[in-house]
């Protein structure tokens, strides 16, 4: 059985940050992801990565930016932390090779983004996520002889030690079927999160919650679930992201009549409001007539106010996916969009060092909730969220095995991974296709669990998803084979899915206000007095989503009205 | 909507029996992707048919196959150019990407030949010390340059028809010396020299390439690894004087010398002049080899005694020799890259437009069209 200090379960930028954090600090480190790791979702973060590097700029203002942007539910603490660690991160990243633009000096260059008081958002282009991903692959590479890669293993089950703690996971080797106990002292979920439980979703095809399920499945505490961010600029065609960086670089929003509608809604940031500010007045838009497009279900966004040669350099990314998916020149004319499903700011609850309260077990990333993010996350915080608490994950998971011995696990677990995989594979065909239940779940959510919510449509999702529950069981796929048998593995996330859906309908049917991403038309107004607070998810004996409150921390920002 | 058909080359592994072909008709608009067929046909009729694909939008680099005998993303080439370009002009044909051994139907096994290659090269920036306490102060056009070989996906799209490396497993490949490229062009990286040494010492390195231009077709990308690679080569011979062991460098001085001097290409004296001039040491044998050939040559009459000695200088191609000092006293080499530089974009272009933008990209050039759409 391979045994390790610190596993790290996925290998987007906030567990391979871990695995170098946990390698550093001397630990024996595994880091295992269903896929290879350049495939990860990070891969697809456009616009950047926020620091307060410059020096006229303040990590005070990054901070109160974040604080504010989080519809004040984000935990000071933590984003004081993020804030405060962010320009040494950066400097770390540029120093280990990341390509990031430079100005006229040939120093590090920011652009604007959204919600923020300064330009401090450093950039490649508009493949940040991408530059940065393959440049800690680099680094992984390098570190060869100290760090473990299972790649294409996928984590069937978090493993429990006598104690209660975390003792390491059950994993498949997706290439040879083969069924394997990877015992740990330590083990980070850094799994990412759940977009594809909803359709459209800006998310790859990877993320389906699989370590948010897995954690809670165990007993950790899920946190802010009903926070589930629409950015504001995804296309009508196929849900495809264009990056924030595109109004960071002077791109407006256009209704039916050809007005920048951001003026009624934030008159001084325009269209560089944080993001449910934003998707909230298109949507708006949209529900009063002024759509554009087939349908009026889109918005304009006209990029031909950039100088098309900033265009060229700075969002080439965003003119090919114009160009290759819906057949516009971006850099000639405004391409159709409207606000989609693109994060979770809510996940595995964690303290500042990634630590879950359940023994043994830390999450980073996507999947956590420190709660950097509150209600509404920043654009270009998400890729620092997850270095920053990826790296402190590393360390502290590396001193923590440092302290103990290899705590003992046993194969039973093994055992029923096993005969749990083997009934899939050996179901009749009578009940439903995974594929249809994925359709059913990702549409009910994109309609009921969206922009705009009320108890009604909540209601409706909710008894949609524990149907979709109970017909999950009997639903059947069609590989009986062992090798790369990829069907079985989407019935086990099309699971996962289901799991974080209905913490997040239950969280969002719990949360009887509007609050960052949370808009209830049945209790339009932010309500300080009782819901200034998180709510917590954690799962009951019966397979039924309970529900708990969690103080939110304030250090130095009192919650105030929200302008932009 | 509309339907087309797909033909995909399945393997099952397991069987005990050859790949097969498995055809099916989905239903899509003409402008979605090939991966979107092959996802409806795997939701709807088959689930085990087998593909690697997470963000469906050509940037997370999983979906690399062939499409009709092309390499490329699945998902980033639509369904309607996909049937124009089928042999039958209705069935597109799916295959597994080639140069590496096929795992189970579209799935191949990178970890066995591309990832092997990328991690030969010293895939990691050696840091030029002192590290500074901020950050490095380089120019915005070096991290412009090696931009375009930062945007590689690594799917492996041309690495599957490499001609090169179909003839010499060994070769390092155009993926893996694109990555090279983007250390070599970092000035941040303490060991270009000796990466373009080690990379031109290796016989599988960077002179085994053959500028078939496949890799620059297969890219979805724009890299044009192909043109990295030559890159590479400029750096080695012209900025580090490492020779090429090949002979193709001095080969090409000799042709690009021969032009100067005689407006017409001399033949007699490119040969000679490939190994260093008639009385090089290198030259003797390569000239007793070639015997034979200057043999035939003379018999048939391709050249005489008299050509040989004294070429005739054409007296209309006077002019060349200036082109070529022109050329050759720019102080930068120009080199054409993807990603456009520059600051002031809407500014008048310099008077002088020959001074202009060397290392960089033509201001306002659009986006290559990509080949693989």
């Amino acid at each position: 059985m391979p045994s390790h200090d610190v596993l790290i379960i996925g290998a987007g930028l906030a567990g391979q940050r871990a695995a170098l954090a946990a390698a550093d600090a001397g630990a024996t480190v595994a880091i295992m992801s269903k896929v290879h790791p350049v495939r990860s979702h990070s891969v697809a973060a456009a616009g950047g990565i926020n620091a307060a590097l410059k020096p006229e700029d303040t990590w005070e203002s990054h901070a109160y930016d974040t604080v504010k942007g989080s519809d004040f539910l984000g935990d000071q603490d933590a984003i004081e932390i993020m804030c405060r660690e962010a320009p040494d991160e950066l400097l770390h990243l540029e120093h280990i090779g990341v390509t990031f633009h430079r100005d006229e000096k040939g120093e590090l260059g920011t652009r604007a983004f959204g919600g923020a008081s300064a330009a401090r958002t450093y950039y490649v282009a508009d493949i940040t996520g991408q530059a940065l991903l393959h440049v800690l692959y680099e680094q992984l590479l390098k570190y060869h002889e100290r760090l473990d890669r299972y790649e294409e293993w996928f984590t069937t089950s978090l493993l429990l030690g006598d104690g209660g703690a975390c003792v390491g996971c059950v994993a498949r080797d997706i290439r040879s079927g083969r069924m394997e106990v990877f015992n740990a002292k330590a083990t980070i979920l850094a799994t990412g999160g759940a977009g594809q439980a909803w359709k459209p979703t800006t998310n790859g095809l990877v993320c389906t919650g699989d370590g948010i399920a897995q954690a809670y499945n165990v007993g950790a505490p899920l946190m802010d679930m009903e926070m589930i961010q629409y950015h504001p600029t995804t296309l009508v065609e196929n849900g495809f992201l264009i990056t924030e960086g595109a109004r960071g670089e002077g791109a407006h929003l256009l209704n039916s009549e050809g007005k920048r509608f951001m003026e009624a809604y934030a008159p001084n940031k325009m269209e560089l409001a944080s993001r449910d500010v934003v998707s909230r007045a298109e949507q708006t838009e949209i529900n009063e007539g002024r759509g554009v497009g087939p349908d009026g279900a889109g918005i304009y966004l006209d990029v031909t106010v950039v100088p098309r040669k900033r265009t060229l350099e700075a969002l080439r990314e965003i003119v090919n996916i114009g160009k290759d998916f819906a057949g516009v020149d971006i850099t000639r004319e405004p391409i159709l969009i409207r606000p989609g499903q693109h994060y979770i700011m809510g996940g595995v609850k964690t303290d500042v060092w990634g630590a879950t309260p359940l023994a043994g077990l830390y999450a980073a990333g996507e999947v956590a909730c420190v709660s950097v993010h509150g209600g509404n996350r920043l654009g270009a915080n998400s890729l620092l969220d997850t270095l920053i608490f990826g790296r402190r994950a590393g360390e502290h998971a590396a001193q923590r095995a440092g302290a103990m011995l290899m705590p003992s696990s046993s194969e039973a677990q093994l055992r029923d991974d096993v005969r749990v995989i083997d009934g899939i594979i050996a179901r009749p065909r009578d009940g439903r296709r995974i594929s249809e239940i994925k359709d059913e779940l990702g549409t009910t959510m994109n309609r009921h669990v969206a922009v705009f919510r009320d108890a009604d449509g909540l209601n409706t999702a909710h008894e949609i998803v524990r149907r979709l529950k109970e017909e999950a069981k009997t639903a059947y796929i069609d590989d009986r084979g062992t090798v790369f048998n990829q069907d079985v593995l989407g019935a086990i996330e099309l699971g996962y899915m289901l799991e974080v859906a209905e913490a997040v309908v239950v969280a969002a049917i719990e949360r009887k206000e509007s609050r960052g991403a949370q808009f209830r038309t049945d209790f339009p107004e932010r309500n300080d007095d009782e819901w200034l607070k998180h709510i917590d998810i954690s799962r009951n004996g019966e397979d039924v989503p309970e529900v708990s409150y969690s103080p939110v921390t304030i250090t130095r920002w009192q919650p105030e009205e929200r302008r932009y | 909507m509309a339907e087309f058909t797909l033909k995909l080359r399945r393997y099952d592994p397991e069987s005990g029996q050859p790949p097969y072909w498995d055809e099916h008709t989905i239903d899509l608009e003409p402008h979605r992707s090939v991966l979107e067929g092959i996802l409806q046909a795997k939701a709807r009729f088959d689930g085990s048919i087998g593909i690697r694909c997470s963000c469906r939008a050509a940037i997370c680099g999983s979906c690399g196959v062939r499409i009709n005998g092309q390499p490329g993303l699945a998902c980033h080439t639509h369904l309607d150019k996909a049937r124009a370009s089928s042999q039958d002009g209705t069935t597109i044909v799916v295959e597994p990407m080639g140069n590496m051994p096929i795992i189970k139907d579209l799935i191949v096994d990178m970890d066995a030949v591309h990832w092997k290659k990328v991690q030969r090269i010293t895939p990691w920036l050696i840091n030029k010390e002192p590290i500074p306490e901020r950050e490095y102060i380089v120019p915005h056009e070096n991290m412009v340059d090696v931009t375009q070989t930062m945007a590689c996906i690594q799917c492996g799209a041309c690495v599957s028809d490499c001609l090169s490396m179909e003839v010499d497993p060994l070769f390092v490949g155009p993926a893996a010396l694109a990555k090279a490229y983007r250390f070599v062009g970092d000035p941040r990286d303490a060991q270009q020299e000796a990466r373009l040494r080690d990379l031109s010492e290796d016989p599988h390195g960077i002179y085994d390439c053959t500028h078939c231009f496949k890799c620059i077709d297969a890219c979805p990308k724009g890299v044009a690894p192909m043109n990295q690679i030559m890159r590479l080569r400029r750096r080695a011979g012209s900025d580090f004087g490492i020779e090429d062991r090949n002979n193709g460098h001095r080969h090409e001085k000799a042709f690009v010398t021969n032009i100067r001097k005689n407006g017409l290409l001399h033949e007699a004296d490119l040969l000679p002049d490939s190994y260093g001039g008639k009385l090089h040491p290198r030259a003797v044998p390569e000239l007793l080899d070639s015997l034979p050939v200057i043999t035939t040559a003379l018999l048939r009459g391709k050249f005489t005694p008299a050509k040989a000695l004294r070429h005739p200088h054409r007296k209309e191609f006077k002019n060349l020799r200036g082109y070529f000092d022109k050329v050759e006293g720019r102080d930068q080499r120009l080199e054409l890259n993807l990603y456009i530089t520059g600051y002031d974009e809407d500014a008048e272009p310099p008077a002088d437009d020959t001074q202009a933008a060397p290392e960089q990209g033509e201001p306002g050039r659009a986006p290559e069209e990509s080949p693989s759409r």
